[in-house]
């Protein structure tokens, strides 16, 4: 997988490295500010409240 | 993947690449399998630093800028300036007076907003925190801090002033609660009053148990006669398995513009 999107890459290898990186800091920056506070009310912890807890 | 590489570079149509292809095919979606778990490794690493570290780094600074927007009127830090007296006037705080009759109390506000704070001598280093109106995480607990559960009662009056915070994530206002001692002062502060509780009892229930909100603690068809508070987070820290109770009674109240609560003097 990240074999053939290595082979795929434009460039000499610091330039391929050099995106990869900014791609992979992308991807960690949608889930900080998208995913995982979406995905966050699932999880089995966090619950303050009685009653409807 | 260099397992891959044979595939491109073998001829097609040999009998002997048949069955290496095979395997070739077979390693090739064994190492695609093999990266996409250690991606999921990696995801689940990130989400456990984003909730247990980033949550909170965004949640004190959003609570702090809270705090500060209410720009509530500051309580009069020094004696009345009086130029005719010498220096032996001791500049400082001045110590609101304990008040003991019918306390000021404010109505409900609308959901999510923001009408008081509380603030823990026993908790030295933890800011001023904002509470707001509701119990909703997406709205209130998870962004705001420190939520009111509608429909107890307000700060001062007679019955149960219950609140709900986050114990871990979210800025963890109420992360120290298991350090509060019996007699421990809760100095919660609106627009214009002081309101210093005391805690009476700690306890740990099932989140089933609605009667610790209730406005005579633990017995729900009572009618109140005291002023309550109530604290409720999660227990034990990380689960939602139970709740952790702290139960409090109101020891005195004073406007904020005769002074700070004698509990605040000195650090807080």
């Amino acid at each position: 997988m990240y074999g053939w999107l290595w082979r795929h890459l434009p460039g000499p290898a610091p330039v391929r490295a050099a995106i990869l990186t900014v791609a992979a800091l992308a991807v960690l920056a949608a889930c900080f500010l998208w995913v995982f506070p979406a995905i966050a009310p699932f999880m089995p912890f966090n619950d303050t409240t009685v009653g409807e807890g | 993947m260099s397992v891959a590489t044979p595939t491109r570079s073998n001829p097609r149509h040999s009998r002997s690449s048949t069955s290496s292809r095979g395997h070739t095919t077979a390693f090739g979606i064994l190492g695609v399998l093999g990266e996409l778990l250690i991606t999921v490794g990696v995801l689940l690493l990130a989400f456990l630093v984003w909730q247990l570290w980033w949550t909170d780094v965004v949640g004190n600074r959003a609570q702090a800028e809270i705090v500060q927007e209410l720009d509530w009127d500051v309580a009069p830090t020094a004696p009345t300036p009086d130029a005719t007296e010498g220096p032996t006037e001791p500049v400082g705080p001045v110590v609101a007076a304990p008040r003991r009759d019918e306390p000021p109390v404010a109505a409900e506000p609308d959901h999510a907003t923001t009408f008081a704070t509380i603030r823990v001598p026993r908790w030295a280093g933890e800011p001023e925190r904002p509470i707001s109106q509701g119990v909703e995480r997406e709205s209130v607990l998870d962004v705001l801090g420190i939520g009111h559960y509608p429909g107890t009662a307000m700060p001062g009056a007679v019955g149960n002033f219950a609140m709900a915070g986050h114990r871990t994530t979210y800025a963890k206002p109420f992360n120290r609660v298991a350090e509060l001692q019996t007699g421990d002062p809760l100095v919660v502060r609106t627009a214009e009053t002081w309101y210093v509780y005391r805690v009476t009892s700690t306890e740990v229930v099932t989140p089933a148990q609605t009667e610790v909100v209730a406005p005579v603690p633990g017995d729900p068809g009572a009618a109140p006669t005291e002023r309550f508070i109530t604290l409720t987070t999660c227990h034990p820290m990380f689960s939602a398995r139970e709740r952790f109770i702290v139960h409090g009674t109101l020891d005195y109240w004073a406007p904020v513009a005769d002074g700070i609560p004698a509990e605040l003097v000195g650090g807080a």
